[in-house]
């Protein structure tokens, strides 16, 4: 076995020490990281590095989204509750309107109903007044005529209508 | 077991530059693969990650895991395409070995892990210390840097300077010796299951256990490269070290 080969440090003059394996070995190690990095690993970092930032940025939209969501909510909330105190405030309006509405119905119908009960009575009195002015009328002539039968006397008709109409009006007066 | 390997020299001025022709076009081969796995891997990028990206979006979570159970991230951050191309290569590297085991070309051995050399394992640790040094100086400034050889006690200054060649030391050879170890053995299998139909039939289980150990193996080198490199290079840039 050729142990020359584990010799070490012999001098970079010796066969062993290949000068030329340790500039092979370094230039191609770092022409192989060099292209690495530009062909692979640069944009593969990147690629990582995007990815991150996307993650992360997928995670400050999701927070604001929920956020948002949450302040939409709110806000939908305050409105119900607002339509609900509107919509109460309309109905009470409105019951007190028909309230309004009722009484003044109400109160024309009893004022209508009034004005025909009295209107009524005053033609009642009317027609009863008549009645009693013609009642009379009839009466005086009755009279008239019997005074005229009984007395047998000619005198003239007005005198005597003047005087019984006189005499009824006292006698009624005297009632 | 005896073999040589293809080596190419260049003369430059008195310091001859000597290429193991073989560890080349393995490292080139390493790096080819982790390219294409990495390239395919990453086409069509998509937010909703499938099939390969999301094999690799794991691999590079699993790496930001070892750097963030050394140091914090803003600190670790700068180190994560070192680990990802760390991890990669090595389990690349190390599992490459494995399918031929050997391809012997007049007496050369051609094809075997890049990792089984210990220049490159040592070439890759010194690397590793070489940027814990810089960092530690640059985010530290070399006064704190000059200082951590002389915590907690400044009598441990020798100890602290031999840590830092030890560090490295046992960084690239624990590496090479595991993955070199492993391929010895499997070479070795490979002499008993080509020597007789005995030694065929009796080579094929054993031969199977050590391949799955093997690529366990490699799986577990790669991980433990990655995560001593984080070790060290927090110990260097931290503030709590």
């Amino acid at each position: 076995m050729n142990f020359d080969y584990l010799v070490l440090g012999a001098g970079l003059n010796s066969e062993f020490v290949n000068l030329g394996d340790v500039l092979a070995t370094l230039v191609i190690f770092i022409i192989l990281m060099l292209l690495l990095k530009k062909f692979a690993w640069g944009p593969l970092m990147g690629i990582m590095q995007q990815r991150e930032e996307l993650v992360a940025s997928e995670i400050d939209a999701a927070e604001t989204a929920r956020k948002e969501a949450a302040q939409a909510l709110e806000e939908q909330k305050a409105l119900l509750k607002e339509a609900r105190t509107e919509a109460q405030l309309i109905i009470e309006s409105a019951k007190k309107q028909a309230e309004v509405q009722r009484n003044e119905i109400v109160e024309a119908a009893r004022e209508e109903a009034t004005r025909l009960k009295e209107s009524a009575i005053r033609e009642i009195e009317t027609e009863k007044e008549k009645a009693i002015a013609a009642l009379r009328d009839e009466v005086v002539s009755l009279s008239v005529l019997a005074a005229s039968k009984v007395l047998e006397k000619e005198i003239s008709e007005e005198d005597n209508s003047a005087l019984i109409k006189e005499t009824i009006a006292k006698a009624g007066e005297a009632k | 077991m005896e073999h040589g390997a293809p080596t190419w020299t260049l003369e430059l001025g008195s310091i001859p530059i000597t290429f193991n022709l073989s560890t080349v076009l393995m490292l080139l081969i390493t790096a080819t693969i982790v390219f294409l796995i990495a390239f395919i891997s990453t086409r069509n990028l998509k937010l909703k990650p499938t099939g390969m990206q999301n094999f690799m979006e794991w691999v590079m979570d699993f790496v930001k895991g070892i750097i963030k159970s050394n140091m914090d991230w803003k600190t670790g951050g700068r180190f994560h395409v070192l680990g990802i191309t760390l991890i990669m290569f090595i389990a690349v590297a190390n599992l490459l070995g494995l399918p031929f085991s050997g391809i012997y070309i007049y007496g050369d051995l051609w094809w075997k892990s890049p990792t089984a050399d210990p220049v490159v394992t040592l070439t890759l640790a010194s690397m590793v210390t070489v940027l814990a040094t810089y960092y530690g100086i640059k985010l530290r400034g070399t006064g704190h840097y000059v200082k951590t050889f002389f915590q907690p006690m400044s009598f441990l200054f020798p100890l602290k300077l031999i840590e830092e060649f030890a560090n490295t030391l046992t960084l690239g050879l624990r590496l090479y010796c595991n993955i070199y170890a492993g391929e010895i053995l499997l070479g070795l299998l490979a002499v008993l299951a080509g020597g007789s139909v005995l030694g065929f039939v009796g080579a094929i289980i054993p031969t199977m256990a050590w391949l799955a150990f093997s690529i366990f193996i490699g799986f577990i080198q790669a991980f433990i490269f990655t995560m001593l490199t984080m070790v060290y290079l927090s110990h260097k840039v931290s503030d709590d070290h």
